[in-house]
């Protein structure tokens, strides 16, 4: 587990080393940040010191910028990230009905995990798919004219999957 | 391709993706294959056709046939029947006397009369966006090479100005006149930005663009650091859109590759770059000094102006900041002259814009019509109308920092004026319909939720502003509305609106001061008789069982706090004093038993 961690801070060092010869490199933190988020699932607290060591920035100017931005989670996220749109064509569609329906049967808050790791809840601002609204999105698949019920169906299939 | 007899294009939008559109390429590809057809047919991926209420979309060519509602088991016949036998599959022609059908008929054509006109989008669903050829063919960078070759940077400015062409952002800002700025800013190093950060809910004209023709941005990009003397470009983009990035990189290498940007295009002294960064998700980067914040690796917090980007931008450089809409005019007013341009549209909003129609509404998906189309035209004629039999009761047009308009000013013309005169604002282009089973303080609420959300925090009006708004606003949903909020509402709108530092500020209180002027009634209702008209703000619900009931029982199984009761197939009854309004009753009973006032 340590070694894979280890391969991962490498592929980062690597990654930010070649942004580093550019023309302003410090402008590259937001990409070197979606990077991390890439290679962890999250940002985790100790790799912002290897970011903030390699790119000469302050910890806590990083940091500023990560929690500035909606796109970064802060803590570790389950197996399926389920992003409800609340787009305003979702919302006049019904979105607050099929979010509710989630939060029920996945027993969480918004921008919470599930105690079984498996699910992570989240809001998403637009998806840009209003054509089929409500949508949601689990991982990057789009579900789309869904209803609190059909939603529920969806979480339970992930759920039959992931224990078979 | 010599051999090709026909062109297929598939819809691979994301709504078309979801109903199919992948397992029926798959088909056609088996079908193609079956008939040992693979030499004659071509099958394309195109973006978002803007049709997404009939997809998957399938159209064949020649001939410009759109079948709609394709399925996997309908691929075989549309190869069978249509390419071998010459027949239509006619069950599955989508027929609609409205102007779907007809755009296809026009494109490349210069016919502009129609309800539709599609200028920025005039590649989108024609050509293989991953595919430079097919760009090249339909006069692709022929308006880069001509600039090279025939204009002077002078020129190019002249041009764009002649067009009268404003910022599709939302803004308006005259684009000739912004690049003229930027072009006579001092400093040696200049900067062309796309913004792509399309962050308002409910629109997404820039993503089919970009997914559905990247080289368009490309070249006018191009066309802008040849104009103004800048050598590198950035397209700053949501990373909520993989596909439009992927293509975009695609678009990037491809051009490079053929000597249309990197070093000395096309033979000539001019150099540029183009370099894709990433978003994270914060709706204030859309504002021009906050994207710019972002790009250098900070907040994306806005600053404020002057001094003006074109003057002091980018890492403190002159920098020339527009929209992808914006772009996409570009190679078309150096091809075809900015006087033509301007003979499009109103006296002082000319060209198109591309609108993204959604809601309740049949037809939702991507139009572009002339400047000064009538709203009642777009969602009528256009969008076919209010889906589900409903009334229509508002649309709400430019994002979340928009206003709500209700019937009456559906004849209104859609530029920057006449928009801002009845209390909204074009914005980017999101078009939302709202039908009567929404309520209009609660759908204020919903956007207000939406601005303090996103409201960066660095100026008190806005910060403050937004949230004292949303407070009395979440209040009087909750039935605890007090004499004398709306006043205050309106107080604290002005304020914020004449007082904010940038954009989002200053538009945030729209949909609550057009929400009051246009149904204020609703806000009375809510506040003193404490009722909900539509339906939606659960707290002034009262849930009742009617003569309807069967007495099966379904509701009362599902009633948290046990407040129905009634023996078997007797009607039921709702304990006033227990029910906490969850609505579940409602949602379960399948009789229509209960009602809701």
């Amino acid at each position: 587990m340590i070694e894979m961690k280890d391969q991962k801070i490498d592929e980062l060092k690597e990654y930010i080393a070649a942004t580093q010869s550019n023309d302003n490199p410090e402008s590259y933190l937001i990409a070197v940040l979606h990077k991390v988020q890439g290679l962890f699932g999250y940002l985790p607290r100790e790799v912002m010191d290897v970011v903030a060591k390699a790119m000469n920035i302050p910890t806590a100017h990083i940091w500023g910028v990560a929690t500035f931005y909606h796109y970064f989670n802060l803590k570790p996220v389950g197996k399926h990230i389920v992003s409800v749109c609340m787009g305003t064509a979702c919302y006049v569609r019904g979105a607050g009905k099929v979010l509710e329906a989630l939060k029920k049967n996945i027993g969480v808050e918004i921008g919470e995990t599930s105690e079984d790791k498996l699910f992570t809840l989240q809001e998403a601002r637009c998806l840009g798919a209003c054509g089929i609204a409500p949508v949601i999105m689990i991982d990057d698949k789009i579900y789309g004219e869904l209803t609190g019920k059909t939603a529920t169906e969806l979480i339970k299939k992930y759920r039959k999957a992931a224990k078979g | 391709m010599p051999n090709t007899e026909y062109i297929i294009t598939l819809c691979d939008g994301p709504s078309c993706i979801h109903k199919g559109s992948r397992t029926v390429k798959d088909a056609l590809e088996e079908a193609i294959a079956k008939h040992n057809m693979q030499d004659k047919v071509k099958i394309h991926l195109s973006g978002c056709l803007g049709m997404c209420s009939k997809g998957p979309i399938v159209i064949v060519n020649p001939g410009y046939t759109i079948y709609g509602s394709v399925t996997e088991a309908d691929a075989a016949e549309i190869i069978e029947q249509h390419l071998i036998n010459g027949k239509y599959v006619t069950r599955l022609v989508v027929d609609e006397d409205h102007l779907y059908n007809r755009f296809f008929r026009i494109f490349g054509d210069n016919d502009f009369f129609g309800k539709q006109m599609r200028i920025t989008l005039r590649n989108c669903g024609i050509i293989d966006p991953e595919n430079i050829d097919d760009y090249l063919s339909l006069r692709g960078y022929e308006a880069l090479a001509k600039v090279l070759t025939e204009l002077t940077p002078k020129d190019v400015i002249d041009e764009v100005k002649t067009s009268g062409l404003r910022g599709r952002g939302g803004g308006g800002f005259p684009t000739g006149v912004k690049w003229d700025f930027t072009a006579n800013a001092p400093g040696d190093e200049r900067y062309v930005i796309c913004n792509a950060d399309e962050g308002d809910p409910g629109a997404f004209m820039d993503r089919s663009a970009i997914e559905g023709d990247p080289h368009t941005i490309l070249e006018g990009m191009a066309i802008a650091g040849y104009a103004i003397g800048s050598t590198k470009g950035i397209v700053y983009i949501r990373a909520e859109y993989p596909l439009a990035i992927k293509r975009l990189e695609k678009a990037i290498e491809d051009a490079s590759k053929n000597n249309l940007l990197g070093d000395n295009i096309l033979g000539s002294e001019f150099s540029f770059d183009i370099e894709i960064r990433l978003g994270a998700g914060a709706f204030v980067c859309g504002e021009e000094t906050a994207l710019i914040h972002s790009i250098e690796g900070s907040r994306g917090m806005p600053r404020p102006r002057p001094p003006y980007p074109s003057v002091k931008g980018l890492f403190g450089k002159p920098t020339l900041i527009n929209n992808v809409e914006t772009w996409a005019n570009i190679p078309v007013i150096i091809l075809d002259g900015g006087k033509w341009f301007s003979s499009i549209g109103t006296e002082t909003s000319k060209g198109t814009k591309v609108f993204a129609v959604a809601g309740m509404v049949k037809n939702t998906g991507l139009v572009e019509v002339p400047m000064g189309t009538t709203l009642r035209n777009i969602v009528y004629d256009i969008g076919g109308g209010i889906e589900g039999g409903g009334k229509f009761k508002a649309i709400q047009t430019g994002g979340p920092s928009g206003g709500c308009l209700p019937e009456e000013y559906l004849d209104t013309k859609v530029d920057y004026e006449s928009l801002a005169a009845v209390g909204s604002i074009m914005g980017s282009g999101g078009m939302i319909v709202i039908d009567e089973h929404s309520c209009m303080v609660d759908v204020a609420k919903f956007f207000l939720e939406f601005t303090q959300d996103e409201s960066c925090g660095k100026c008190t009006p806005c910060r403050e502003g937004t949230k004292r708004m949303l407070e009395i606003l979440t209040r009087i949903t909750q039935g605890k509305g007090k004499p004398g909020d709306i006043e205050k509402l309106e107080r604290l709108g002005t304020m914020a609106q004449r007082s904010s530092l940038c954009g989002l500020g200053q538009s945030a209180p729209n949909p609550v001061l057009s929400t009051i002027k246009n149904f204020r009634q609703e806000y009375e209702d809510h506040i003193f008789n404490k009722k909900c008209v539509a339906g939606v703000c659960g707290a002034l619900l009262t849930y009742t069982i009617i003569e309807k009931c069967v007495g099966c029982g379904a509701c009362k199984r599902v009633c948290p706090t046990n407040a129905i009761s009634g023996t078997r197939k007797q009607l039921h009854t709702i304990d006033q004093d227990a029910c906490i309004k969850c609505g579940q009753c409602y949602d379960t009973c399948k009789f229509e038993a209960i009602t809701k006032a």
